[in-house]
């Protein structure tokens, strides 16, 4: 029942960030490009003011599937590995919390890239 | 005279059309026009291993019907004057390359069929060219990857978007009276820009070139629409057709509504979601090789002037934020009675 | 000639926004809703997964992102993505599987251009932007974050 509740807020959340990007897409003309780039960052920045890790704890994957989330990701890594290792910590923490994911896009996007054809619409 | 106006050429010794032919792809088959091309594409690659050199063998292939269609082989072509929207026209090149004719290359975007009628008309009537084959294409798959997206991007477009066309048209314009109908003007278009930047309103930024074109043709010929059975436009779009009408209206030269048909808007159904129209090189150059042509040989038009225009951007223009200046170019066709 | 001028940039731009059927809002919104907020649910039902396979609690959103990208180029793969992207706009560009698709879906389209300066390049295409801001947003927030604690 629990796990229910949990995508439930992880649907709700995760939708509504969706239509912020939605009402981007229609009433600014931003390409996906741009719209991608800007809630990355918008994501890192939210995270270092504090207010985007309690929408995290709140709805989990509703607020780390979003690219905001990718953001949260690279915010949350600096930091703590600041506090682990200072200066330096700020060029480790973000690539490595985000690892995963970027290696995961660059292979499986590679491997599709070579096994499949682009088709005529 | 050889001239009328300003800007608008008489062909005095006339360029008659010989022959012409159309090949378009399996969309394009499925929409309203579906019957009137030569060819249907068995699939968008022809065996090619590239998109665009498959754009480049349709060209190609539809230059030989229209040969052939005029009992004529490749060699006996005059020259071949075509173009396309891939960067510096490989598909009209590399289809030249394997024609091995003399070879025009013009680029005017989506008008570069109608400016080939007004090119090679010219050549024709002056005498320069015992004939001249005008010839343009466009294809989807080449055109979204250049200007657009790729082809597997998920995205949304907006009601104001084209599809480009995956089609071909070729006409065979000759000095011998052959056919019947004849190119008698044609008008060279100004490069007009009223400051549209949105690459998915192609319709909005070409419209007022084609009201510019118009106005300059009727001016210099001292005809108006009531003198036309039929005006063709290139691919204005739904939504283009309908700023080109306005845009008449403010320039004192309203136009009858049932007169002007735009083949771009024509071409599909709604139901195929193409948005505002089909677009593309070879929208204006399939419809009025195939369809358009055909009606006036039949006898159902007289006169008939067609208009194709071009969004003369490039993706660095975009890029760089720059607006959408566009060209248009007209050509006044008509059915001889004594031939 | 009086009033039968070409209209001015301004004026035109005016007329063009009257002549431009807008977009259908609701639907889009409607659309972008469910279709990302179900993204973003199997998302955690993979992250739950996760945890039942014995990863642990820190590992869960790497692991559900992990999947999600595997999933988002595979679908780019065989030509069903762009299907859904047009359907929900921004509620299957938004998600991490967006991402994913628009790393996937320039390699492919770039494929004949050649192995390095076609896919290998064009895979960063949207992706390096992305990164590139991304990352450097993370240690500008880094150092602001090391000198705030080192000077408090």
């Amino acid at each position: 029942m629990n796990e229910f509740l949990i995508c439930g807020k992880a649907f709700v959340v995760g939708g509504l960030i969706c239509c912020v990007g939605q009402a981007l897409l229609m009433y600014t003309r931003l390409t996906s490009a741009r719209i991608l780039v800007l809630f990355v960052v918008s994501g890192v920045v939210l995270t270092a003011l504090g207010v985007y890790k309690p929408l995290v704890d709140f709805a989990g994957a509703g607020a780390t599937v979003p690219l905001t989330g990718f953001g949260y990701s690279l915010a949350t890594g600096a930091h703590d590995a600041v506090v682990e290792h200072g200066i330096l910590g700020a060029f480790i923490g973000g690539v490595m919390q985000t690892a995963a994911g970027i290696t995961a896009a660059v292979f499986f996007g590679l491997l599709n890239a070579l096994i499949f054809r682009p088709k005529a619409k | 005279m050889r001239r009328e106006g300003k800007r608008t050429f008489f062909y005095e010794e006339g360029a008659w059309i010989r022959s012409r032919a159309c090949m378009a792809g399996q969309k394009e088959s499925e929409g309203p026009l579906g019957n009137t091309f030569d060819q249907i594409l068995e699939d968008d690659l022809l065996g090619q291993k590239s998109w665009e050199f498959a754009e480049s063998e349709m060209l190609r292939r539809t230059v030989e019907l229209c040969a052939s269609k005029a009992d004529m082989s490749s060699g006996d072509i005059g020259a071949l004057l075509a173009g396309d929207l891939n960067a510096q026209i490989i598909s009209a090149g590399f289809a030249a390359r394997q024609l091995g004719v003399p070879f025009l290359g013009l680029y005017g975007a989506c008008s570069t069929m109608t400016e080939a009628l007004v090119v090679g008309a010219a050549l024709v009537s002056a005498g320069y060219l015992k004939n001249a084959m005008c010839a343009a294409s466009s294809h989807f798959c080449t055109a979204e990857r250049q200007f657009r997206a790729p082809l597997e991007m998920g995205g949304q477009r907006p009601p104001s978007a084209q599809w480009t066309a995956t089609a071909s048209g070729a006409v065979l314009l000759d000095e011998a009276k052959t056919g019947g109908m004849r190119v008698t003007h044609g008008t060279v278009g100004r490069v007009i820009d009223l400051k549209i930047k949105d690459a998915n309103h192609m319709g909005a930024a070409m419209a007022p070139a084609v009201a510019d074109t118009i106005c300059a043709h009727f001016e210099d010929t001292g005809r108006c629409d009531r003198d036309y059975d039929l005006i063709v436009t290139g691919d204005l779009g739904i939504i283009g057709r309908d700023l080109l009408m306005e845009l008449l209206v403010r320039r004192g030269v309203p136009m009858d509504d049932k007169r002007l048909m735009d083949c771009g808007a024509s071409l599909f159904s709604p139901e195929q979601d193409a948005h505002a129209g089909g677009s593309g090189c070879g929208c204006i150059a399939s419809v009025l090789a195939g369809h358009v042509l055909s009606r006036m040989e039949r006898g159902e038009l007289g006169r008939m002037l067609a208009i194709g225009s071009g969004a003369l951007l490039s993706l660095v223009s975009s890029q760089q934020g720059e607006s959408i200046p566009s060209i248009a170019y007209a050509a006044a066709i008509e059915r001889s009675q004594r031939a | 000639m009086n009033g039968k001028q070409m209209p001015d940039a301004k004026a035109y731009s005016e007329m063009v926004d009257r002549l431009t059927p807008k977009t259908p809002k609701v639907k889009g919104f409607l659309r972008a809703f469910w279709v990302g907020g179900l993204i973003c649910a199997l998302g955690q039902a993979i992250g739950a997964l996760g945890g039942a396979l014995g990863l642990s609690y820190q590992q869960l959103p790497m692991f559900s992102a992990s999947v999600l990208v595997f999933l988002g180029t595979t679908l780019t793969g065989v030509g069903v993505y762009d299907k859904i992207g047009k359907y929900a706009g921004a509620g299957s560009i938004v998600p991490i599987t967006g991402f994913a698709n628009s790393v996937c879906a320039p390699a492919m389209e770039f494929r004949r251009e050649g192995l390095v300066l076609g896919v290998g390049a064009k895979l960063f295409s949207i992706a390096g932007p992305v990164l590139s801001y991304g990352i450097s947003a993370s240690v500008i927030y880094g150092l602001i974050f090391w000198l705030t604690e080192v000077i408090g």
